[in-house]
């Protein structure tokens, strides 16, 4: 709990400074423009995959500080409307380019190179005195969590009439966060769309609190928050009712988010890389230090990494300039094996 | 020159105090004039008659209700610990105990009022809950419970030592008039020492209901972030506070009307806790002229 105070800290913190540093961000973007534009990379996309681009261009300013990488945060479709702009060189995505806008790469003839960097995974979770949950389909999580059930869907058995009639205290992540659009889009089928009555905190902390002390709780959020809280917590296995990805109900784990057969709650992440820009020295320096120190990073951000050997593959795509989708069409994202698609 | 000097001094002391009324008159312009632009897009009938608080969601609901239901239950939990602890304790050291006890015991007592809130609140968290479900095994591990215990022993400080200046002030003459009646101390304490301090000792319970609804830190831990209209004490609930807690530390764009919400609530909150100090201020204007 201390972090929760900290956070409460950092937050106020960061919000008496925020005028500042969009100041001085201001400054150094003017400055960069009036100096050599080139030297600066743009970019732009999912909130999801920000974390570890940011986390990668901080290390990355380290070792370069002469080059500028401004991170934008439109999410994956704003992001991909700016890179089919040519307003940015790389695009952060949390799925896989659409048909359209890979038509739209074509007809302005872009190029670009799909680069997979990480999988993203949410958990389940219950408290450990909870007996009664063995699994849950999606369609279960859809009844509980859809905007429908708010205030009506109070009560453990009416999701499965086996279970006890009490109270279900519900935690999840806040609706300003990318996991609250993830959950919702794999679990109700629109983004942002849920039941606003549970207990909605950005901070991980505060829901690990409420969940691992209440015995009637539920909840989701990132699964590297469940492994370092393994203890206090109880994962829920997720049934998909799509036999093509494992049958029967599979439980959140680093391997079964690997071999995606944890569905739908895992998904791969990637970079989108202007071929052009690819060609500039400075971009092409920072994704091989993107895609070489992605194990760490990816980790360290909260999402679970691609094994050493897809690393490889990934490496091998972009110093060979492969353009186009490998995994577009391909089963849209679910169910992807990246190592399949890639070799 | 002493008078340039006494002038200086003078104009300076005004100023100090000229201070704190602008920095009021800021708080209450600021709160107003976002309120008020969240009231062009909210309807007020709706803020204070709808049961549901979802302004963060796409299914946008503004019923304030469930927030303040959260406030008024902890601090009705506070005040069913401290009214009656708090009143005993100041009856025993007016009319009981000896002065050396006294003046150990209530400077002590006030060491309460001294603790970070925050430590109460981990306090709430980490210690209170875990005891209070091994008595109540339904318990949630955030809850009203807990907090409001805490929050009232908070605030017990506050309602013992006012009250207690409040009794000490009445004049010797009732007090010496009862015995000298043949009442016994109980008596003497119960019908006449408490009904002329009355309203001393409503001021001291008053306030320490505007402090037990502005306190943030204690629920903003221990109670939950779960925005719900109900009057059980042993589920997650969200108070005011604590609301406006989590927006302004989230990642809410300002200026949204997700972000007005916190003014809206915030000036809901300082006018009950304006009329709560009116009454008091009230009721102490009163209890100075009672016996002269």
């Amino acid at each position: 709990m201390k972090r929760v105070f900290l956070t409460i800290l950092v937050g106020a913190s960061v919000w008496a400074c925020s005028p500042k540093t969009s100041e001085n961000k201001e400054t150094t973007d003017s400055t960069a423009t009036a100096t050599v534009s080139a030297e600066n990379i743009k970019v732009d996309g999912s909130s999801t995959v920000y974390p570890i681009t940011e986390a990668v261009a901080e290390d990355f300013n380290v070792a370069n500080p002469n080059v500028k990488v401004t991170i934008g945060v439109s999410g994956t479709g704003g992001g991909f409307k700016k890179f089919i702009r040519k307003e940015i060189d790389i695009a952060d995505a949390s799925r896989v380019i659409k048909a359209s806008e890979d038509s739209a790469c074509t007809s302005d003839s872009i190029e670009y190179i799909e680069l997979p960097i990480a999988y993203d995974g949410l958990a389940v979770v219950i408290n450990p005195q909870n007996t009664w949950v063995d699994y849950l389909t999606v369609e279960e999580l859809k009844k509980l969590w859809e905007p429908a059930a708010q205030g009506k869907i109070t009560h453990w058995n009416q999701i499965r009439a086996s279970w006890p009639k009490e109270e279900i205290h519900l935690f999840g992540a806040g609706t300003q966060s990318g996991t609250f659009d993830y959950f919702t889009e794999a679990i109700v089928g629109k983004a942002k769309s849920s039941r606003g009555d549970y207990t909605a905190s950005e901070d991980d902390n505060v829901l690990v609190q409420g969940i691992s002390t209440d015995k009637l709780a539920l909840g989701f959020f990132g699964l590297d928050y469940y492994e370092s809280n393994k203890d206090k917590l109880k994962l829920v296995p997720i049934d998909d009712k799509k036999d093509e990805n494992g049958k029967g109900a599979i439980a959140p784990s680093v391997e079964t988010v690997k071999n995606s057969t944890y569905q739908p709650l895992s998904r791969p992440l990637f970079i989108y890389v202007n071929k052009k820009s690819a060609e500039r020295a400075e971009i092409g320096s920072f994704v091989d230090f993107y895609l070489s120190n992605a194990e760490k990073l990816v980790s360290e951000s909260g999402y679970v990494p691609l094994t050493p050997e897809i690393y490889t593959l990934v490496k091998a795509r972009y110093a060979n300039k492969t353009t186009g989708s490998a995994f577009l069409g391909k089963h849209s994202d679910v169910g992807v094996k990246i190592e399949e698609i890639l070799k | 020159m002493k008078n340039l000097h006494e002038t200086i001094i003078e104009r300076f002391l005004l100023f100090c105090s000229l201070i704190t009324i602008f920095t009021t008159l800021g708080i209450i312009g600021v709160l107003l004039f976002e309120t008020i632009s969240f009231f062009r897009e909210v309807s007020i009938v709706e803020f204070l008659t709808d049961t549901e608080w979802t302004p963060l969601f796409s299914a946008k609901r503004f019923g304030v209700m469930p927030l303040f239901a959260g406030t008024f239950l902890t601090t009705i939990i506070a005040l069913v610990v401290a009214i009656p602890l708090g009143l005993t304790i100041s009856v025993y050291l007016s009319e009981y105990a000896d002065k050396r006890f006294r003046s150990i015991v209530k400077p002590v007592l006030e060491v309460l009022a001294a603790v970070p809130t925050v430590v109460y609140g981990f306090f709430a968290l980490v210690y209170v809950t875990p005891l209070l479900q091994k008595i109540i095994p339904d318990l949630a591990g955030f809850n009203a419970l807990s907090p409001g215990i805490v929050m009232g022993i908070m605030i017990l400080p506050l309602i013992s030592s006012l009250s207690e200046d409040a009794l000490y002030a009445v004049p010797k003459v009732l007090r010496e008039g009862s015995f000298a009646l043949g009442a016994t101390k109980f008596q003497t304490a119960r019908k006449v020492m408490l009904p002329a301090a009355f309203s001393g000792i409503s001021v001291s319970i008053i306030l320490a209901i505007s402090r037990a609804i502005g306190e943030t830190m204690i629920v903003a831990i221990a109670a939950g972030q779960q925005p719900r209209l109900t009057f059980n004490p042993l589920v997650p609930i969200e108070t005011a506070t604590t609301y406006i807690v989590q927006v302004s530390q989230g990642d809410v764009p300002h200026d949204s009307i997700e972000y007005k919400t916190i003014f809206s609530v915030g000036i809901t909150l300082f006018v009950i806790t304006l009329i709560l100090n009116n009454i008091s201020f009230w009721l102490k204007k009163r209890y100075h002229q009672a016996y002269r």
